[in-house]
């Protein structure tokens, strides 16, 4: 059933009629994702791209019944766009806006524990390419064709190095059941260890791949987590190997600043955790390959 | 963003925060001026750059006279100040801040950090002042004062008095200290601060609470909002590569190999600078063009990265999803004609479109290399730099 979303989910977007809504929101539908509606504050009422647009998230979901929605608000509007997706009662939010301030993330995260954990959204990003499950539904701007459908779980911080991730898998054969951003942020709405417990509890996916970087706590407590509640293996690869302390590579979470931050700090914590590493970022598939292996023996 | 010392004491003071008297000097003569004008009989004459230690560095001079005062800034004004922080190159000298001089009973450290693990603005003190919070940790870690800020209410008053207690300040100080600590967490909140340190905090001899030093960064994704800490801005505080790459809309860190850098997106970024430094290579930069990869903005990246006269080869890693190789491929043809590159530049394309992108590279008769992979990308570029030097040598 891979996580998060599947054919069936109802999607809503945010930022529906705006120039980079449409174009992500009809490749989307392109790809058969089962995209319901949208919302456009001041624009409710009208119909764009043959679906109904809506004023505000809870007049969407009360006519659409939708479960899913993607934030692309721009940056001073996008806070108030998840929290106004968590109080409609949505289930799963991905934001893709870039350049969120940090202090909205803080309060957008403290505004969702008002919620009960099992009711609770899960937001993931913001500042991230989005969430597929292969062949079945895309929630987000990525190139759908490089993605096989299959059994692997990936979760990263970067759009583009989960391309390369996925299209060095599909050379070889092997598909993904779901791929998750969770972008560049230094505060964004689910961790990698947050991300771990649903590829965990999901039937449809036999291990999983984590695509971490330099900077924060996230890699090494997810590491910790796997070691003490997973029985699927995990493949990891951390990015900015070469990124001297106290820079910010691009990304605003990317930057080492405390012990335990740098690439190759993470790296071995990970693997004292009895995380298997890809070496280089050219062996992300090789390794998974190499696992895969190695439980088709044991099986 | 980083802002000067001076900058982030005159908006602490505005949110309550005591300050020594002090005013800026670009000249030696206006530095006697501003010391005359303080009054007293003791002044600090302080370099004005984006770095710490600098007092190790000999940015910093006690003044007992006119004379003093003159000489410090006439050595430090136009000097490059080299700390442990700056890198050999150092940084510019072209402000001084000219400060009465304390006379300091006990000093503390205080800080305020967005907190990624609690997710949390959280307060740190220790009664170590003047050393740095690595130095404290390491050393005495038992004075350091933790407090997590709930940020649906703020920092409650009761927060501050914990920290001001657990500083053994005497009582009677507790409330303005308690003033201070709650004034510094309201600058940090109200203008998208994402570090604010004040050290040392110091009580001086006549029981007052001041601000010695004080550092401030700022949410670069929050500016749109403070335009009054945007203006603070000093651009000769930064790398003039970054400078010039972040005013067209890249980001670009530069560093300090020979194989220029061009790639979409920071996590392919950061991994393609890997690949180069496992091959045997150095990057000589980092840089992200964003998502649209289009012709211009591929031809802005180049000239972006050509400004470091070290690069001696480009390696350009495109990950094309919604943008289409073809399109980038043309992008990068027709940079390197304009621009007339004449150094070896190793192309690789994945995604939509790759056959087309990459015809495109090998029938444009231009010195590009064209790569399959990550990393058959990183050795071509590797390989091609070992053959510039062998050449030289």
């Amino acid at each position: 059933m891979a996580i998060f979303i599947n054919e069936h989910t109802p999607v809503l977007v945010q930022g529906f009629t705006g120039r980079i809504g449409t174009f992500h929101a009809q490749e989307m539908i392109d790809y058969g994702t089962n995209v319901v509606g949208g919302v456009t504050p001041g624009k409710g009422g009208t119909t764009h791209l043959g679906r109904p647009v809506f004023n505000t998230m809870k007049g969407a979901v009360e006519e659409t019944g939708a479960q899913a929605s993607i934030v692309f608000v721009p940056p001073p509007f996008a806070a108030d766009a998840i929290m106004e997706a968590a109080d409609a009662g949505i289930r799963y939010c991905t934001c893709i806006t870039d350049g969120i301030p940090a202090q909205d993330m803080i309060r957008v995260k403290r505004y969702m524990r008002r919620y009960k954990k099992e009711s609770r959204m899960v937001l993931t990003g913001p500042n991230c390419a989005g969430t597929i499950s292969p062949g079945k539904a895309m929630l987000g701007i990525m190139p759908g064709h490089i993605y096989l459908p299959g059994r692997i779980g990936i979760v990263g911080r970067s759009g583009t190095l989960g391309y390369e991730a996925a299209s060095q898998m599909k050379a070889l054969g092997i598909g993904v059941s779901t791929s998750v951003g969770i972008g560049g942020d230094p505060i964004n709405g689910s961790s990698f260890r947050d991300v771990f417990e649903h590829f965990e509890n999901d039937p449809e996916t036999d291990a999983v791949l984590m695509i971490g970087e330099i900077g924060g706590p996230q890699e090494a407590e997810a590491g910790a987590w796997a070691r003490d509640n997973m029985k699927k293996p995990v493949v990891a690869y951390i990015a900015g190997l070469s990124a001297p302390k106290g820079r910010r590579m691009g990304h605003a979470g990317a930057i080492v600043s405390a012990f335990g931050e740098s690439a190759a700090e993470k790296v071995e914590i990970l693997k004292a955790a009895g995380v298997i590493i890809a070496p280089t970022p050219a062996e992300m598939g090789s390794t998974i390959a190499k696992v895969l292996g190695g439980m088709r023996k044991v099986a | 963003m980083d802002i000067h010392e001076y900058q982030a004491k005159e908006l602490l003071s505005k949110f309550g925060v005591s300050i020594p008297r002090g005013g800026l000097a670009y000249s030696p003569e206006q530095a006697t001026y501003r010391a005359s004008e303080i009054g007293g009989t003791r002044w600090v004459v302080k370099a004005q750059i984006h770095s710490g230690a600098r007092g190790k560095a000999g940015g910093i001079k006690v003044c007992r006279d006119d004379g003093e005062v003159w000489d410090a800034a006439d050595q430090l004004l136009g000097k490059r100040l080299v700390t442990v922080q700056t890198g050999p190159q150092g940084k510019l000298v072209s402000r001084l801040y000219i400060e009465e001089a304390s006379d300091i009973d006990k000093e503390f450290y205080l800080s305020y950090v967005m907190d990624r693990a609690s997710e949390r603005i959280v307060v740190v003190a220790s009664a170590a002042g003047g050393m740095d919070i690595e130095e404290i940790a390491h050393s005495q870690p038992e004075t350091i004062i933790r407090v997590t800020v709930d940020p649906a209410v703020g920092m409650q008053a009761f927060q501050a008095r914990e920290v001001a207690f657990g500083l053994g300040v005497e009582p009677d100080l507790v409330s303005k200290l308690e003033r201070t600590i709650l004034g510094a967490y309201r600058a940090f909140r109200d203008l998208d601060a994402t570090m604010v340190e004040i050290n040392p905090l110091v009580v001086t001899k006549n029981k007052s609470i001041v601000a010695l030093d004080a550092k401030m960064s700022f949410d670069e994704n929050a500016l749109f909002r403070r335009p009054q800490i945007s203006e603070l801005r000093d651009k000769s505080q930064e790398d003039a590569r970054e400078t010039y790459a972040s005013d067209r809309g890249l980001s670009y860190v530069g560093l300090d190999g020979d194989i220029g850098c061009v790639v979409n997106g920071a996590g392919l970024a950061m991994a393609t600078l890997d690949m180069i430094k496992l091959a045997g290579g150095e990057p000589a930069n980092f840089l992200d063009i964003g998502g649209g990869a289009s012709p211009e903005r591929v031809a802005k990246s180049f000239r972006a990265v050509l400004k470091d006269k070290n690069v001696k080869a480009l390696l350009v890693n495109v990950f094309a999803g919604i943008n289409r190789c073809d399109w980038v491929a043309k992008g990068v043809v027709d940079a390197v004609r304009e621009l007339d590159i004449k150094m070896p530049v190793v192309v690789r394309l994945a995604g939509t479109n790759v056959e087309e992108g990459r015809k495109i590279i090998d029938e444009s008769g231009l010195t590009v290399i064209s790569a399959d992979s990550l990393g058959e990308a990183a050795e071509k570029a590797v390989a091609a730099v070992r053959a510039i030097n062998a050449k030289a040598a």
